[in-house]
Parts: C-alpha cells; structure tokens; sequence
C-alpha cells in the first residue's frame, strides 16, 4: 500500500510534535499558564494597593506622621524607608511613590517614574490624601461606576490577544524549526534528491501545523471562559476561521523565515527577527493604539495586529465578516506573499 | 548502454577547483567506483551527476537523460545516498522507508527492502536509536525502496566498523545481482577492491588512472612491494633497480621502496647489495601490491592521511 506523499509528509510533522513532549507543553499548557498568571495579576475585585514609602529616619516626627496619615487610607499602604533603600525599592517597584518629608517652611517632594502607569496613580491618589489632611476640601463629589461587566476588563482584553500570539507564535516556532533543523542536518537536500514535489513539502509543513491548533486554541478559549468568564459575543464560526487563517498566514511567514538560511543558529535569529516587532506593537498586553501616528501604518500591517484586532473584534464586540474583513484580507495578503515566495527562493541544498 | 556519460566536467568554487576537467563512462549493469583522497572532488563530481550540483562546464548524461530537462524523470529512477544526511530521529525505520516510497510512482515492497538491508527487527524503532550501521543500511534502504535503476553512494561505509560494512557490502552485491548500476565514491581501497568491476581513481579533480582493480595493480607492472629501512650509508635508486629481479624503486619519509614480480630474486639481491655497502637492515616488509600502492607510485601521496 503506497500512501500519498503529502499524506505522509504531513504525517512527519504530526509525529514530530507528538514524539515531543516539550513542544506539546509550549503549545498547551503554557498559553493556558500565562493567562492563569495574568488573570490573577489583573483580577477584577478589590484594588491593589499603592506601595508608598515615606523617607527616614523612622526616628523623625515629620516623616512618622505621614505614614500615620497615608497608611489610614485603605488605598495604600506606607513604610518609613532609609536613603540607602528608597532608589532601589522605586526602581525595582516595591514602591510606586516615595514621599520625602518638608524641610521647615517647605513642601514634601514626590519622588516617582512618571513612565510607570502605577506610579502617575500614587501620585495623584497620595497628593489628594496629603492635600486633605491639610485641610483642602473638595469643590464637588463625583461618584464612581465601576466596570465589572464581562467583555471590558483587561483579562477581556488580554485573552485575545495571547490566543492571538499563541497561534501566530507555534506556527512561527513550528514550522521555521524544524526546517532549520533538517537543513542543518542535509535532511532537505536528501528530500530534495528524491522525486518529491517541492510544494507538498512546504504545504505539508502548513497543515501538518493546523491539525493541533482546534484543540490548541479550544483549551485557551474554553479555559478562558470557564474560569475568568471572557465571552465570545461573536459567530464560532467566523473565529475559527480567524484562527485558522491566522495560523495559516503564521506557517506561511514562518515557510518564508526558513526558506534560505543555512544555519540552524541563523534560522533560530531570523525567527526572533521576525516574533519580536509583532510582540511588542501588535497589541498582546497592550493596546497598540499607545504607539504614536507615524508608526501606526506599519503596526496596522503586521499580520499579529490584524490576528488581535479580528479575534477581539469577534469575542468581544461581536463583530460580523464585514467588520473583519479589513484584517482577513491583511492574513490572507501575507499568507499568499509569504508562500508564494517561499516557494520561489526555498534553499533546497 | 551507458547508465553515465561525462565529458570535460568543471566545477570552480571562490577558491578552489573541486573539478577540473573529469571524464567518465559508466556502463550500465556495472558497480564503478569514484577511488581518492578526501578533497579530490569526489562529492562534488558525484553531485554533480546526481542533479544536486551545477557544473561550471561539461557535459552530462544520465541514463540517456539530461538534468535541466529530464529531472521527473530521472529522479523516478535514481536511487541517492547522500554522505551527511541524518535522517529524522524521530521516526520509526518503517515510516522513514514509508515516506521516501511514497515519492516514487514505482517502488519495492517495504517488507522487502527491511528485508534486504536487515531491519527487519528494528522496524518499530526510532531512528535515533539505531546503531551507526544500522542508520547507513537504512539510508541506502532509502534510496532502494524506489526501485531505482542506477544507485549513487557517497562515501557509503565511512567510519563504519569492518562487520557493519560487510553487511552494506553484500546488500550492494544483492543489488548487482538484479542488474543494477552503482556509481560510488570511497577512500577505502579494500572497498573499492571488492565491490567495483573497474575504477577511476581522482586526485585534484581528474582522473589519473581508471580500469579493473586488477587491470590497475598490474599497471605497476609488479605484484609485490618491498618495503625496508637501513642504518649505514644511502643506497642510491639507480643501484636498487639494477639488482636482479627488481623492477622499480624510490625512496620514501623514512627508508625505501621496491616493486618486484620474483621476491625471491629480488630479496637475496637487496641484502647482498646492503652488506656490500656496509649497511645493515633493521626493517623489512614485504605485501601484495594493493590500490593503495597504484596511488602512491601516481602521486606519491598515502590514500589516507591518518
């Protein structure tokens, strides 16, 4: 019994994933790990509190009373702290905002990194406790409404975004991997002295990658929901076809990352080359929107923003084809581009 | 028939000349080997027959077919071992004979190529549990399971201990037997000795002598070597070969070297000669001229630099 090659190529990646028990954790457990972590880091419910030091010696009277006065509100908790500690407790974050104390006919200084968001807080919520034990009373009271409904939370927001890169990611690692690897070892070149042909190769690496990703993002979505309650307002239908594309367009780019470096160490950068930009600007932790205007051409194109922006789109707001189609097309544009080119310049010897 | 036809081959690389005008004819139904040294151009010529490698210049025919226009179908029919390829670790002996057959329209029963390359009882183990000789039957099995009419084998027995390719040995013999053409390339001259009805041996990109292994040693014009050292004054060469029996002689690193057909004229002569000149012997060694011999007295140089 003679199987089709394609068959059997295919049959190469799923044995390579399932004969390795370190690419299984990478693939489900750890996305599963990560939004456990970032769940509970962000959980919804009480408020943190803000880390406060007042600068010592704990002997002073000035800097006792302020921690007295801090301490009492429940938004914060405050600490006497010595010179030769406060730069690296603020440095490391154990403190949001150090307060030194008036010197005789002064005012206390803040000292705080405006670049932390924890810190602009503690400045603000710290200078209002001050300011009214000093005796300023407030024009008006504003009321609070608090945000607990499902779908605009920030574990809302995350879960997308880390489905997102999970499936951009395995596919990245997946496939521009094990390439590096069977070139490096001349793997490539026997396959290439054989009649096979050259594109049920490339695409047997694609869909011997789409056979995990159902259950893949099935554990981060079902996970998701059933512990952190992130929804899907949207058709399943449209997000799996989402991630279907988007894991697609990921083997595809990863095809083109692999496509000639000899090397498996050259492989290994050039994957990294390719992950870090979409790390850091496709919106994972946070919203790519904080990256100014004139880079904002080059984040819309990156296929991970697109990946997020549609995965977002159908889980939380529900959106329609119409909605997304603006990012589909951007997956499909790099999906076509990336094999297309893959294809053509392949390093086969 | 010709299974390979080349002419004029050429292959420059940045700083080196891998191949440098190499000819070959290799009938078809014949094991012919590529005998050298490593960096004679062996892997380059023989890539370059096997449509892997490009030649600068040359002309090349396989199987009455040309690489450039005939690709399908001469890889449907050729059977290639490449000399670094680590095949997947991962999987099983059957599933790695399973993938390669599949890429070929006509091929041989799996069961029978186990058979053939004896793995049968390693079938369901993992590649990366398979010992170095059992790695190298199965990647010729590799290059069997497609049934294919002309086999390329780089270097097949290299770093393999002597039962491992005895074993590869009789499976080459097997596929002789049925027909087939091989084409190899090897710096073991015992190999070459055993398994190829005639030889071309490379040095620097050319070939500098081909025939039958027996065609080659008699080229010495002698079939024994004498081999020996002496303490005392230098012998000269033109002395040696005058002496009864001898018919030629040179000096090597550490002593002398003398071809003879008749050694027991050439030995009586030699030791009354060295005694003559006052010297005394503290070596001598005699063997049956070998491949290896036919190499030195071309180029002067060992096979082997080990």
């Amino acid at each position: 019994m003679n199987t089709s090659p394609f068959v059997q190529l295919t049959l190469v990646k799923l044995r390579e994933y399932t004969r390795e028990p370190e690419a299984l954790f990478w693939v489900f457990l750890f996305p599963v790990l990560m939004t456990c972590a970032l769940g509970i880091a962000f959980r919804d419910g009480e408020t943190r509190e803000i880390r406060v030091g007042v600068l010592g010696p704990s002997t002073s009277l000035g800097a006792s009373s302020l921690v007295a006065t801090l301490d009492a509100d429940p938004r914060m908790s405050a600490v006497v702290v010595a010179r030769d500690r406060a730069d690296a407790l603020l440095r490391d974050g154990g403190l949001a905002l150090l307060v030194v104390p008036a010197r005789p006919g002064g005012a206390v200084t803040y000292r705080f990194d405006r670049t932390r968001p924890e810190s602009s807080v503690a400045r603000f919520t710290v200078d209002e406790v001050l300011q009214r034990s000093s005796g300023r009373s407030d024009a008006f009271l504003p009321a609070d409404d608090l945000v607990h409904v499902p779908g605009s939370r920030y574990i809302d927001w995350l879960v997308p975004g880390l489905l997102g890169m999970n499936v951009m990611m395995t596919s990245l690692w997946g496939i521009a991997f094990s390439i590096g690897m069977a070139r490096a070892k001349k793997l490539i070149k026997r396959l290439s002295a054989t009649p096979m042909e050259r594109s049920h190769f490339l695409a047997a690496q694609i869909s011997g990658r789409l056979i995990f990703l159902p259950v893949e993002a099935a554990v981060l979505i079902v996970f998701a929901n059933v512990v952190f309650g992130v929804p899907v307002e949207g058709s399943w239908l449209l997000l799996t076809v989402i991630i279907l594309l988007g894991a697609v367009c990921g083997a595809a780019l990863s095809l083109f990352v692999a496509s000639r470096a000899r090397s498996f160490e050259a492989t290994s950068g050039l994957i990294n080359f390719a992950i870090v930009p979409m790390w850091i600007f496709s919106g994972v932790f946070f919203s790519s929107a904080n990256f100014p205007g004139t880079i904002q051409p080059f984040v819309q194109a990156l296929p991970l923003t697109a990946l997020n922006d549609a995965l977002r789109g159908v889980m939380l707001a529900g959106s329609g084809v119409r909605d997304v189609g603006h990012e589909l097309a951007i997956m499909a544009g790099w999906t076509v581009a990336c094999f297309g080119a893959a294809l053509k310049i392949f390093r086969w010897q | 028939m010709l299974a390979i036809h080349c002419a004029n081959l050429r292959k420059r690389y940045a700083d080196v000349v891998a191949v440098d005008g190499l000819d070959l004819d290799v009938q078809a139904g014949e094991c012919f080997g590529l005998l050298g040294p490593n960096g004679a151009g062996k892997t380059t010529s023989i890539e370059i027959l096997e449509g892997l490698n490009t030649p600068d210049a040359g002309d090349v025919e396989v199987l009455g077919m040309r690489w450039g226009t005939d690709d399908r179908t001469l890889r449907q029919r050729l059977g290639i071992q490449l000399q670094e390829t680590q095949l997947n670790e991962k999987l099983t002996v059957e599933e790695t004979l399973r993938l390669f057959r599949s890429f070929y329209i006509e091929g041989d029963e799996i069961d029978r190529v186990l058979a053939r390359v004896q793995l049968e009882p390693k079938r369901k183990a993992q590649v990366g549990k398979l010992s170095g000789g059992q790695k190298q039957r199965l990647s010729v099995g590799c290059a069997l399971v497609g049934k294919p009419d002309l086999l390329f084998l780089d270097e097949p027995t290299t770093g393999l201990d002597p039962q491992s390719r005895r074993q590869l040995w009789d499976l080459l013999e097997d596929f002789r037997r049925e027909g087939g053409t091989i084409l190899l390339t090897t710096h073991y001259m015992d190999e070459a000795a055993v398994l190829c009805d005639r030889l071309a041996i490379v040095d620097k990109g050319k070939v500098i002598a081909l025939g039958t292994p027996m065609e080659l040693i008699r080229s010495l014009g002698a079939e024994h070597l004498l081999e020996f050292t002496v303490e005392g004054p230098d012998l000269t060469v033109e002395m040696l070969q005058s002496l009864a029996g001898v018919q030629s002689a040179r000096k090597t690193e550490s002593g002398y070297s003398v071809t003879t057909s008749s050694t027991h004229q050439a030995v009586p002569a030699l030791l009354g000669a060295i005694s003559q000149s006052g010297g005394r012997l503290t070596l001598l060694n005699t063997h049956t001229a070998t491949l290896e011999d036919v190499f030195m007295h071309l180029t002067g140089r060992h096979l082997r630099d080990e």
